[in-house]
């Protein structure tokens, strides 16, 4: 692994992690989609400042696009507040509308300068090594490393200081408010947060691949645990993993890194959707079909136990009695009485149900109820 | 704009640029009123963005740039994240604006990844597919405006033959339910409508900014009527109205991508719709509102005029203005305020500057105590 290797992985972790911790509180508070209109709404904000400053690096860029996606927030909530449109209509014309100009801008004015269209949306990771952080001659690293890692850091600090704060404002608007949490105060600085990762991740990874690490690992983090300080340790590990991975599949097949890691951190969702322990695909399923058998399994002890010692109960006690009797499928009928022979709740001799005497208490039991 | 008219005429790219803007534009406006309605917006957004690996995909495994064949794999992509979006919410705690952001970027990333595999591809046939991110109205040729109306005419048709159902399925769909329909079949349908309406601009606007095509025409039109079937129409032709002449301009400038240029134009539509449209235009409740509190504003004069009377025994009896003001909550405008009654030849100022309620203002004000007092 070369340097510059080593370094544009360090890159995509940092981004990752920053990107995941804003991402949570997104998650929870239902506001996943806003974080889609910020990262949209930011170019603006970036092409103005750049337009100003003439330097892509300098920091009054990422001021620019801090207060754009502030304005983005404010303005969608005002033009919900008019109740003239539903906030969902609102979003969908803040955000296009803000991109629009800013993509015009660029590629009109700004197409001959390093920011082109293909950056906005990819960014361009594979190049973050090229531009240096240098201090006095001393070449101290990526530049894009240090900017992201001061993004990291703040959002670590606002977590960390506001903890408390920013959780009952999240599972509790009403009692924070009550409290005199001022949960609009942490909403604005949670959007404010989100604007200036979402800046920052704007280089690596470009505008729309930053929602995918706001989002997916967050959410692939909620469906395993109810503990919040769990649920961003998760998402974290999920996005650092979702950073190793699509970098190496990116280089692999030569492909866009950002869509690698966007890629890599919805199949870590895909696995999580499906195999998580409780409220998995799969662990939903099995749980379903074990109630299932249960309840068969039940209704055909009661039936055993109703036909037990009595004439019909050779043709009602047989194996393949029960597809008619009980209008179940055969392969069904067979796994209800797998199902009970495994609890050894009943006997089978040959075609021939026989109760166990658990099996007989069961059936009772179910009577009963 | 003479110049782009007669263009429009006699050339024939813009002809077919301008044909093509409208077929997107109608049915994008005609559906996206339901999806506005229904509050799906941002499921426009998504499903714009999933349609990308879908039209990547349709490339790699046909190497055909058929516009129907990478226009139905771009509504399979779309129609798959939707489902997608549904399995998230209906299986899991997961809300639906992070399922919707999560299908979105995942998709998009997907075909981003796609995308730029293709691009290192070593055949001839491959440039021209990044005119799906923002896309380019210019190069619209006669076989892409085909493609997209053969598309549209089956979608507008089913609208129209479905009409009742949706409208049902847009306002009070437990009572479709009630009534017999199919609600969960008219809402597969029409999700599958507006996902297809979705695919029709994808080359004209691109993937990234269709979702716009979908929200504004009927955000805009939902201002001016509260009738659906005016609602769809509208914003049918504010479609076509944004769609043309945005597609027109983007190609007739350098450098101006055609999906922005047209979002630009129906933000402006949508603007003026939100400001002007007559009862809902935010201009007129602005003036209304401000007619009100002017009115209520008077009256309170009046009516403490009136009490000031009454405790004088006699309404011909002056007073300061300063005096009038203190009781009306302050004394700033008082002046003019009373200058505005005086107009009205409600009250009058005596040679000494004191102000009293004439014989028709002292009815009114009358009037204003009792309706106070019943109030």
């Amino acid at each position: 692994m070369s340097t510059a290797q080593l370094e544009i992985q360090l890159i995509a972790i940092v981004v990752a992690a920053a990107a995941a911790l804003p991402g949570v509180f997104l998650v929870l508070r239902r506001m996943a989609m806003m974080s889609d209109a910020i990262s949209h709404a930011i170019l603006i904000g970036i092409v103005v400042a750049f337009f100003i400053v003439h330097d892509l690096s300098h920091p009054l860029l990422i001021v620019g696009a801090a207060l754009t996606g502030v304005l983005t927030v404010t303005l969608v909530e005002a033009l919900s507040r008019t109740k003239r449109l539903h906030e969902d209509s609102a979003i969908g014309l803040v955000f296009p509308l803000l991109f629009s100009i800013g993509v015009i801008l660029i590629s009109r004015y700004a197409s001959h300068v390093h920011l082109d269209l293909d950056a906005v949306l990819m960014g361009e990771l594979a190049f973050a090594p090229f531009d240096r952080f240098v201090i006095a001659g001393q070449d101290l690293g990526p530049r894009a490393l240090f900017v992201m890692s001061g993004i990291l850091l703040l959002n670590i600090l606002f977590i960390g200081l506001f903890y408390k704060e920013i959780k009952i404002a999240t599972f509790d608007a009403g009692l924070a408010a009550s409290l005199g949490f001022a949960p609009v105060a942490i909403h604005y600085g949670l959007m404010t947060i989100v604007s200036i990762t979402a800046v920052g991740a704007f280089d690596a990874v470009g505008s729309l691949l930053v929602v995918a690490l706001m989002i997916a690992p967050p959410a692939a983090a909620y469906l395993l645990t109810d503990r919040l300080s769990v649920m961003l340790l998760l998402s974290v590990l999920f996005g650092v993993i979702s950073a190793i991975v699509g970098y190496w599949a990116a280089h692999m097949f030569d492909v866009s890194i950002a869509g690698m890691m966007a890629t890599a951190a919805g199949i870590v969702f895909l696995l999580v959707f499906l195999f998580a322990p409780h409220r998995g695909i799969v662990a939903v399923a099995r749980r379903r079909m074990h109630q299932r058998l249960q309840f068969a399994g039940g209704a055909l002890a009661v039936h055993l136990l109703n036909h037990e010692g009595s004439p019909e109960a050779i043709e009602e006690c047989r194996v393949d009695h029960l597809g008619d009797h009980l209008r179940w499928e055969m392969v069904f009928a067979l796994r209800v009485i797998r199902y009970l022979q495994r609890n050894n709740l009943i006997r089978r001799e040959g075609d021939y149900l026989h109760l166990t005497a658990d099996g007989r208490s069961l059936a009772r039991e179910m009577m009963v109820q | 704009m003479s110049d782009i008219l007669r263009l429009l005429i006699t050339d024939y790219t813009l002809r077919t640029v301008a044909l093509g803007a409208t077929v997107l534009g109608v049915t994008s406006g005609a559906l996206g009123a339901f999806a506005v309605l229904r509050r799906q917006a941002l499921l426009g957004d998504a499903v714009s963005h999933a349609t990308l690996p879908g039209i990547a995909l349709a490339f790699l495994l046909t190497q055909s740039k058929a516009p129907l064949v990478l226009l139905v794999g771009a509504a399979i992509a779309g129609w798959l994240g939707t489902l997608l979006v549904l399995a998230v919410v209906n299986n899991t705690r997961i809300k639906e604006d992070a399922a919707l952001g999560l299908i979105l970027s995942v998709f998009f990333g997907g075909g981003l990844v796609l995308l730029t595999l293709i691009q290192k591809m070593p055949i001839a046939t491959q440039a021209g597919l990044d005119k799906f991110l923002f896309g380019q109205a210019a190069a619209l040729v006669e076989s892409d405006v085909i493609a997209m109306a053969v598309l549209a005419v089956p979608t507008l048709l089913l609208t129209a033959l479905f009409w009742k159902e949706f409208k049902l399925l847009s306002f009070d769909p437990e009572y479709g339910a009630t009534l017999g329909f199919k609600m969960r079949t008219m809402d597969i349908l029409l999700t599958s409508l507006i996902v297809i309406a979705i695919v029709i601009g994808l080359q004209t606007v691109g993937v990234v900014l269709m979702s716009a095509m979908i929200v504004a025409p009927g955000a805009a039109a939902r201002q001016w009527t509260d009738r659906l079937s005016v609602m769809v129409i509208l914003s049918a032709l504010f479609g076509a109205v944004s769609g043309v002449t945005g597609a027109v301009i983007s190609s007739t400038m350098a450098h101006l991508p055609t999906g922005p240029t047209i979002v630009l134009v129906v933000s402006v539509i949508v603007v003026i719709s939100l400001a002007f449209a007559p009862n809902r235009g935010l201009v007129w409740s602005y003036l209304r509102e401000r007619r009100n509190r002017s009115r209520m504003r008077l009256e309170a004069v009046l009516g403490n005029m009136g009490l000031m009377a009454r405790q004088h025994g006699q309404q011909t009896v002056g007073h300061t203005s300063s005096a009038i003001g203190a009781m009306s909550g302050g004394r700033i405008g008082i002046d003019a305020r009373l200058r505005d009654l005086e107009q009205d030849k409600l009250v009058v100022q005596d040679s000494d500057g004191l102000w009293a309620l004439t014989e028709r203002g002292n009815q009114k004000a009358a009037e204003i105590m009792q309706r106070g007092v019943t109030e």
